[in-house]
């Protein structure tokens, strides 16, 4: 087993294992590609099992030559719950869901995931400062992971970000920038920056290695449900790598034989007011029309140019799934519904990705045989606004009478 | 109209190293042109049959094309075309 090089995804142009995302003829972005022949499925899932109890468990299938890379560091996410949810379930007339709750991870998000990979990356090719562009999650990763180490972070966010995020990004000591301007702005912003700083960008410079870290989330899913793959998955999709990397994490433990079975349905998963890929999927388009202005609850999602979007859409469709989108209503609906049957308090995102199984289950696309999975990626501390004012609070005196008054005979015979 | 175009460092060994050419013409389809007439190489790294390729974002002072007037964007004297890789962020 072996890493063999970046190569691009449009062309197949090959690439040494360095600093770089674009390949020079096409312009399409740069992957990892891995030599597995002669891999022993066994022995393989043996490794995994001897390993760390995180995502360096599966350094075989990451893009490091040393397993597990000694350039790691301390933070280690991953092996996050995978619980089955019957009451959720039952509320939505399916047969077996599961949630994936990457909320469970050292910063909350499963943004720990793909910087660990990338940060582990740039350490190990002499970088000594990481920087992103983000929504809000990765900003948390990236300072996070970067004070673990003693890196010095550069995090570029929208300057109306939930405050919630700001203070768990700021909190770590990082040069925090506010951009004026959308999350497409930010990004075009270190895109440029990029090529007169010797930044490690996590989702730019490395983003072939960053987005690598999102199969460990599809390992874990088949590892968890003892090594079986779910029928149908579903999915937020933002800039579409964490989708996009969920199959190809799958694909991939399919073709090595180290699990068996077909590729599940893959639905994605994003918020009316910034839908592009929903958009292009409903119009049948192959490329995506990016969002100019996008306005929803979901930041986390809200991506209006979406890097991966044509591949997201060819994933959907050649696996029989579905792009939708959901209002901010049924975001917050969707936020109440998954915390009052699995006790999985979820951010936005988590809300959009459950009000689209809610929506996928409503319109009678998923049969009662199907196993589900439906991935929850953020923890909802940190879009408290989103769950503001939808709570009542009995407030009493405190005495016995107060009590009774409010609850006339509640549960007294139970 | 003389703008500037900005080459993207991918893209910079078929210009020989340079980042910004200045050009002449009324849109970015004929500015991008005319800095296909210098550097042929280009052409084909950033267009198919006509059309900027997939991953290809081009921007005129900050503004994606895309959501003006694509290559029939007009552009002004002294504007800036950037183009950039858009296979990043997320």
């Amino acid at each position: 087993m072996a890493l063999e090089g970046l190569r691009c995804k449009e062309c197949a142009a090959t690439y040494a294992l360095e600093a770089r995302y674009v390949c020079e003829e096409c312009f399409g972005p740069l992957e990892v590609s891995y030599d597995h022949s002669g891999l022993d499925p066994d022995e393989a899932r043996r490794r995994i099992q001897a390993g760390s109890a995180g995502i360096w468990r599966y350094a075989d299938f990451l893009p490091f030559s040393e397993r597990p890379p000694s350039w790691r560091h301390s933070l280690e996410p991953g092996l996050t719950p995978l619980v089955r949810a019957d009451r959720l379930a039952e509320r939505l007339g399916l047969g077996e869901v599961w949630i994936k709750n990457d909320a469970a991870n050292p910063t909350h998000s499963f943004k720990d995931r793909v910087v660990t990979v990338a940060i582990t990356k740039a350490r190990e090719l002499g970088f000594e400062t990481v920087a992103c562009a983000s929504t809000g999650n990765l900003a948390n990763a990236v300072a996070a992971h970067a004070a673990a180490c003693g890196l010095r972070s550069f995090v570029f966010v929208p300057a109306d970000l939930e405050e919630q995020k700001l203070l768990a990004t700021s909190v770590y000591g990082p040069r925090l920038v506010g951009v004026r301007g959308n999350y497409d702005d930010v990004n075009r912003l270190c895109t440029e920056l990029c090529e007169s700083r010797p930044w490690a960008f996590v989702n730019v410079n490395l983003r072939p290695y960053y987005s690598e870290g999102s199969k460990t989330l599809a390992f874990e899913t088949v590892e968890q449900l003892g090594w079986k793959l779910p029928d149908r998955v579903v999915a937020p999709i933002a800039s579409g790598s964490m989708f996009t990397k969920l199959a190809k994490g799958m694909s991939d433990w399919i073709d090595l034989g180290l699990v068996e079975g077909e590729l599940p349905t893959f639905c994605g998963a994003q918020a009316l007011g910034c839908s592009p890929v929903a958009t292009a999927f409903a119009e049948g388009w192959e490329v995506c029309k990016p969002e100019r202005r996008p306005e929803t609850i979901a930041k986390s999602l809200a991506i209006g140019d979406p890097a991966d979007g044509p591949y997201a859409l060819d994933l959907a469709r050649r696996t029989g799934g579905r792009i939708e989108s959901v209002t901010d209503e049924e975001i917050r609906d969707g936020i109440r519904l998954l915390a009052e049957t699995t006790g999985v308090f979820t951010e936005t995102a988590g809300g959009v990705t459950v009000a689209v199984l809610a929506k996928l289950a409503e319109a009678g696309e998923i049969d009662r045989e199907e196993r589900v999975v439906a991935y929850i990626t953020g923890e909802g501390l940190k879009t408290l606004d989103a769950a503001r004012e939808s709570y009542r609070m009995h407030e009493i005196e405190p005495t016995l009478d107060a009590f009774e008054a409010e609850f006339k005979g509640a549960g007294v015979s139970a | 109209m003389s703008v500037t175009v900005k080459i993207p460092a991918q893209l910079r060994a078929a210009t020989g190293g340079e980042g910004e050419l200045e050009v002449e013409g009324g849109t970015v389809g004929e500015a991008l042109d005319a800095v296909f007439d210098q550097h042929d190489g280009l052409r084909e790294r950033i267009t198919q049959d006509g059309d900027l390729r997939r991953f290809v974002n081009v921007y005129v002072s900050g503004e994606d094309i895309r959501f003006q007037d694509g290559l029939d964007t007009q552009v002004n004297d002294g504007d800036e075309v950037t183009i950039l890789p858009a296979v990043a962020g997320g």
